[in-house]
This record gives C-alpha cells, sequence and structure tokens, in this order.
C-alpha cells in the first residue's frame, strides 16, 4: 500500500476529508496506516534540493559535536541527561542523516524522525543560544517537520490541524457566524456589569483591532468577555474583524507551510480591509509567533512585519498601565508569592521579557524570578504542539519535571501564564504531579483588581 | 624534498586554502534566502548588523555568554586551544625568519619559550578535548572517527613542529613531516568542518541577525547570550 485512505500525502482540504479524520479516534487506524505509508524518496530530495540552502547546511556541517548544546534542552534534562536527548544527537541522527541520504530513508526512518521532531523538541529555541557556532536546532526541527508532514509522516492531530486552518482559517471548527455570534453573546453577557460594553465587529479605522486564539471562541469565550471589559475599562477604540480573527498556527507546529500562508493572510486581509492603526494579539505564545513574526514571511511581506505594527497582548497591558488607561487598586494587588512563566514564543523570540516584569510590578506584591529566565528561560514542557499529541502523552509529562522544579524553587505556588500553551502545560503539570500549584492568564487577574472609573459603573451603584 | 614541500607544495596548500574559504563565504553569502530563512537580511539592515556584531563579540571572548560561562573547564580549554593554533604559526620567529628571507617582509614575534609554551598547550589541549569526547556520555554519542581525524590533523604540525625545533633525532625528516602536515591542514580547512574558521562567523552573525531582526531586536530588546 502506498498510501493509505488517512494516513497519506494528501492535504486536507474538505470536511469531508476531515470528519473521516476526525472520526478515527485517538489516530488508531491512521497510525496503523503509516506503518505502510511509502516514502517518495525523489519528492523528499527535490524538496531539499530546493529548500534546504546554506544556513541549515552550514549548521549541519560545521556541528563541533562539543555537547554544549546537551544541557540547554529541557527534554534532556528531564529524562537523566538522556544522551539521546542532546539537541545535536536528535537532529544529526534525523534531518542530518536525511540530508546526507538525499532522502533516501526508509518508513521506519521516518517515523522515527517524526517521533523525534515532536516529542523530543518543542521548537523552543533555546539550544540556539548555547550553541557556539550559533546552530539553532529548533530551526532546524521546524524545517524537519515540514519534510515530515510532506510525506504524511506527522502525528494525527497535527494533520486534523493543519486541514482545520485550510478549512476554517481557524485551528478548531469555528466559522466566521460562530465568532461573530461568539462576540455578541459575550457582549450581552457581560454588558450588565459594564454599561456600554461593546465587541465592535468589522469597524474601520479602530485604534485596535483585536485577534484571539480559536480556543477562546470555541471553549473560553469568557476571555474575549474579559478582553472586551478591559479595553472599554481602558477608554480603546477597539474591534475584531469577522474574517481573520484567528491568529494561532497548528500548521506551522504541523509543518504545513502552505496552510500557514492561507492562515496569517486571512489576518492581514483584515488589516488591510479594516485599516486600524495597531494590532493587539491575545495572550498566546506561537499565535503571536506564527503572526506576528514568522507570517510575513510565509506572505512573503519584504519588510518582515506585518501590514500594521502588531503587539502581544502584554504589551497593551504593560502600555495600559504605563500610561494610566488602567489602574490597579493596591489593596487588590497579587499579595502572595507570584512567579511568571516566560513563553518562549514571545519572550525568547519576540524580546518581550522587560514588559512581562513592568506588568508584574505593577500586579504583584512578591514576585519571584524563575531560574533560568527570560529569553534563558525554559520551554513549558508543551510547546510545538507537544500538548495536544495523544501519542507522546508519556514523554510529554516526563519532559514537565523541568518546569515543575523551576516553579517549586521560587517558592510560589502562583504562576502567570500569559500564553495558552504555558497555560495548558502548568494545567497538565499540576493535574500529573498534584504539588498545589495554580496558574492565570492576564485578563481575569487584571478584571479582579483594575479600578473601575466612576462613569463606567453600573447604574445601581451610581445611584448610591 | 624540502625544496619542494616548501616551494610548489606549500604554494598549493595556500592557494587551496585561501581560495577555498573565499569560496566558502561567497557561497554561504549567496545561499542566504530571506524567505526561507525567514530573516529580511537587505531590509532591517541596520538592526541585523547590530545583532550580527553583538553575536559574534559576545562569543568571541572566553565567558562571554551563558554558555561559556556554565561550561568554565571547557571554556579554558577551547579558547587555550584557538589561541594557540591561530597565534602560534603566524608569530613564530622561525617561520618569519622564512618569510624574511623569502619575501623581505615579517611580523612581529613571538618570543621562543612563549611560542613553545603555545605549542605545548595546543597538544594538552588536543588531549583534554579528545579524553572529554571520551569521558562525558552526551559528547560520546555525538563523536565520530572524523572528529578525532580533525583534532589530529590540526595538532599533527603543531606535535611535529615541537620535535624538529627541539632538533630531536631525525631534524631534517621532522621538519619535512611538519611541513607536510601544516600542508594537509591547510587544505583541509575549506573542505571539512574547519571551514568554521570562517563559517563561526558568518553563522554566528547570521544566528545574530534572526535575533537583531525578527526575534525582538527591532523592539530594541538586545538579547542576553
Amino acid at each position: 500500500m502506498a498510501e493509505g485512505t488517512l494516513c497519506n500525502r494528501k492535504m486536507i482540504n474538505t470536511r469531508e476529508a476531515l470528519l473521516e479524520l476526525l472520526a478515527d479516534k485517538s489516530g488508531k487506524l491512521y497510525y496503523e496506516e503509516m506503518n505502510q505509508l511509502d516514502v517518495k524518496c525523489d519528492a523528499l530530495a527535490e524538496t531539499i534540493r530546493a529548500t534546504c540552502k546554506s544556513r541549515i547546511r552550514t549548521w549541519l556541517e560545521i556541528c563541533t559535536h562539543c555537547g554544549l548544546c546537551a544541557d540547554s534542552c529541557f527534554f534532556y534534562l528531564a529524562n537523566n541527561n538522556d544522551p539521546k536527548q542532546v539537541p545535536s544527537y536528535k537532529i544529526q541522527s534525523t534531518l542530518g542523516e536525511i540530508v546526507k541520504r538525499k532522502g533516501k530513508v526508509d518508513n521506519a526512518f521516518m517515523q522515527r524522525a517524526m517521533d523525534t521532531a515532536w516529542a523530543k523538541c518543542t521548537c523552543c529555541n533555546r539550544c540556539g543560544m548555547y550553541c557556539p557556532m550559533g546552530i539553532d536546532m529548533g530551526v532546524m526541527f521546524g524545517y524537519l517537520r515540514g519534510l515530515c508532514f510532506s510525506q504524511g509522516f506527522v502525528p494525527w492531530e497535527m494533520k486534523i490541524g493543519s486541514g482545520m486552518h485550510r478549512i476554517f482559517r481557524a485551528q478548531m471548527d469555528v466559522t466566521v457566524e460562530d465568532w461573530v455570534e461568539t462576540c455578541d453573546w459575550m457582549r450581552e453577557e457581560w454588558e450588565d456589569d459594564y454599561p456600554g460594553l461593546e465587541i465592535p465587529v468589522d469597524k474601520k479605522g479602530a485604534d485596535i483591532i483585536y485577534t484571539v486564539n480559536a480556543r477562546e471562541a470555541k471553549h473560553y469565550p469568557e476571555d474575549i468577555a474579559e478582553a472586551a471589559v478591559l479595553f472599554h475599562l481602558a477608554g480603546e477604540n477597539w474591534t475584531v474583524p469577522s474574517e481573520g480573527w484567528e491568529l494561532t498556527s497548528l500548521a506551522m507546529f504541523a509543518g504545513d507551510w502552505e496552510a500557514c500562508k492561507l492562515q496569517v493572510e486571512t489576518v492581514y486581509d483584515a488589516m488591510h480591509r479594516l485599516n486600524p492603526k495597531r494590532m493587539v494579539a491575545t495572550e498566546c505564545g506561537h499565535a503571536y509567533r506564527a503572526t506576528v513574526l514568522e507570517g510575513p514571511y510565509w506572505a512573503g511581506l519584504k519588510t518582515g512585519k506585518p501590514p500594521v505594527e502588531s503587539l502581544h497582548y502584554v504589551e497593551w497591558v504593560a502600555e495600559a498601565l504605563r500610561t494610566g488607561k488602567l489602574k490597579i487598586d493596591p489593596d487588590k494587588k497579587i499579595k502572595e508569592p507570584v512567579t511568571y512563566q516566560d513563553s518562549c514564543n514571545y519572550i525568547r523570540s519576540g524580546g518581550l521579557s522587560d514588559v512581562a516584569r513592568e506588568i508584574m510590578s505593577y500586579i504583584a506584591e512578591d514576585f519571584r524570578e524563575m531560574t533560568p529566565n527570560r529569553e534563558h528561560n525554559f520551554c513549558c514542557g508543551g510547546g510545538g504542539g507537544l500538548n495536544g499529541i495523544g501519542r507522546y502523552r508519556q514523554e510529554r509529562n516526563a519532559g514537565l519535571k523541568v518546569k515543575r522544579d523551576q516553579i517549586l524553587a521560587t517558592g510560589a505556588k502562583f504562576v502567570v501564564s500569559p500564553c495558552h500553551n504555558c497555560w495548558d502545560a502548568i494545567r497538565d503539570l499540576e493535574e500529573v504531579y498534584e504539588d498545589g500549584i495554580r496558574w492565570s492568564f492576564l485578563k481575569p487577574l487584571l478584571l479582579k483588581m483594575v479600578i473601575v472609573p466612576e462613569h463606567l459603573r453600573p447604574d445601581d451603584s451610581e445611584g448610591t | 624534498m624540502y625544496q619542494f614541500v616548501t616551494g610548489p607544495l606549500a604554494w598549493l596548500a595556500f592557494i587551496i586554502f585561501f581560495f577555498g574559504l573565499v569560496l566558502r563565504i561567497v557561497l554561504y553569502v549567496r545561499g542566504l534566502d530571506w524567505k526561507l530563512d525567514r530573516v529580511t537580511y537587505s531590509v532591517n539592515v541596520s538592526y541585523g548588523i547590530k545583532g550580527a556584531i553583538r553575536s559574534i563579540i559576545f562569543w568571541i571572548f572566553p565567558f562571554g555568554t551563558r554558555s561559556w560561562r556554565n561550561n568554565p573547564g571547557f571554556t579554558v580549554i577551547v579558547f587555550i586551544f584557538h589561541i594557540g593554533l591561530l597565534i602560534t604559526p603566524v608569530f613564530l620567529l622561525a617561520h618569519n625568519v622564512i618569510l624574511e628571507e623569502k619575501w623581505g617582509i615579517s611580523f612581529w614575534t613571538l618570543p621562543e619559550t612563549v611560542s613553545d609554551i603555545l605549542t605545548i598547550a595546543v597538544i594538552v589541549s588536543a588531549v583534554f578535548l579528545i579524553l572529554r569526547r571520551i569521558a562525558l556520555p552526551e559528547v560520546r554519542i555525538i563523536t565520530s572517527a572524523y572528529d578525532y581525524l580533525l583534532l589530529a590533523i590540526s595538532a599533527a604540525p603543531f606535535i611535529t613542529g615541537f620535535l624538529a625545533y627541539h632538533q630531536f633525532s631525525g631534524y631534517e625528516f621532522w621538519l619535512i613531516i611538519h611541513i607536510l602536515s601544516a600542508e594537509v591542514m591547510l587544505v583541509a580547512i575549506p573542505f571539512t568542518k574547519l571551514s568554521h574558521m570562517v563559517l563561526f562567523f558568518l553563522s554566528r552573525g547570521q544566528l545574530g541577525m534572526d535575533y537583531g531582526i525578527k526575534r525582538g531586536g527591532m523592539k530594541g530588546y538586545n538579547l542576553s547570550w
């Protein structure tokens, strides 16, 4: 059998195909079919010839095998310094071999490459900071994922995710109607408490276009309401787009570069259509990276920047606190020891660590840094799509140990985590290890401690 | 024999070394692709240059980066090895005497005891690097025969030079072997991972540009290497 009915090299472009794949619970048949999937060596060789250029070739060639990358990797540390978890080994034995053999690899090899690319690396890019030669193995694993995806060797959930983006332009089956309805529903639910609350859809020329993670629309709609309230209290002139509201990119995790482009272009189209001054992205790390940092390259924007200036949510919060648009009630600051989870995707890869500290200085009385921190922080353990892949649950849970130790060492049991992936990973590490650790996004915290200006309070409180 | 290895063969080795490295640089730069690498090299140039310089400067000094500081023993050995490797041959008195005789030019020269110490330091640090490869599991797993061969190629001119200089028995023999081994090294540099002699700077510069342009540099954040 060259290709399976579910596990194959075809892209998921129709709802029927997507439903069929979803119906295969946990990808049981999908992974069985994967054992029979042929490798198209010629196509692989051609892709490598066309896309593996001097940067990656040089990285693979000049690695001096010094091993300094070993303890930069949380998987290496979490697995008792297992030499098989040394980043250099992981990439040389997968991508290095594929390139060396000019694509002539077999099914077993590709499955090993897949297991390595998704379960032994979260593309956190930390190793790149510790390599004397400037070799970023996270970048190479991203590239390897693309090669695996093109051959159909991709975890079931990632194949689904890429299909979602292709069909819905969102990582979940949320349509434009669903999205707009959710916004309306949230406004209705919350406007009694916050008179005049609006969630303006498709308003042209607003100061801010706000974009989210589809999970918020599908599972955590109150997050959208909280964002709306905070914009409302800050007096922002803002809007959400009806189309192009989704920032995330499971396609990026999957290595489906075509879908990555399709996805970010919906957001950039919304920017062109509505002409806002700036974009603010929700509290998600990879979404920011996909849409703000990498997206311009997928879309071929020569400036390397999105069409309008784009901020991560933490940048907006810091600005609002700094300028006094949002004021914190000093009595309601976080009193207990609290730490901050530096997300790889907007801290290491986005340079926003100062901004995060600035926020903590406004909202916390006893802020404790993790060690190491800022751009040297360890991945939460669930990045790069790993949180969502059932096949690798054990590997993920083992990797969480490093983050757990880091958090416990601060003495704080409360973690501020403005990133969906980190938030999930910390929730899951509490589920696995039961240390009594709590975690939160910024929005619900801010909402509890922000001062509501007199004129924005509900009528009944105004009368008293 | 001496005439041959110091004449045509030496010329050939230097030509291959020089043009080989130039070719490596040209090929590297030509192979950069702003879209595939996802770095706007030629648009946000000033951010890129700043990032590249920071990336190189921090790493070129011992203990300049967290990675160097986390591994002090290795750092000391690596820097001694490289300093000896680069300084000794260029500023060695005997080499400059030859230069003076042939072309009438010479550099400033090292006192002979210093170059002797540097030579021994290169040899000893090479031994340490070999032992480290054998001893540490995280290094052993990525080590191949090729790595030992490169260490041998790099250390050989120093071992043979030391033997020749101290006029052990068979001076003529050691001298010729010394020259040959140096020529082997020169020729090997462009074609092996010894090409990191120049590619270190390019690769470091490239990642520095990535950080300087895309990953936070344009937000005004200076990554702490």
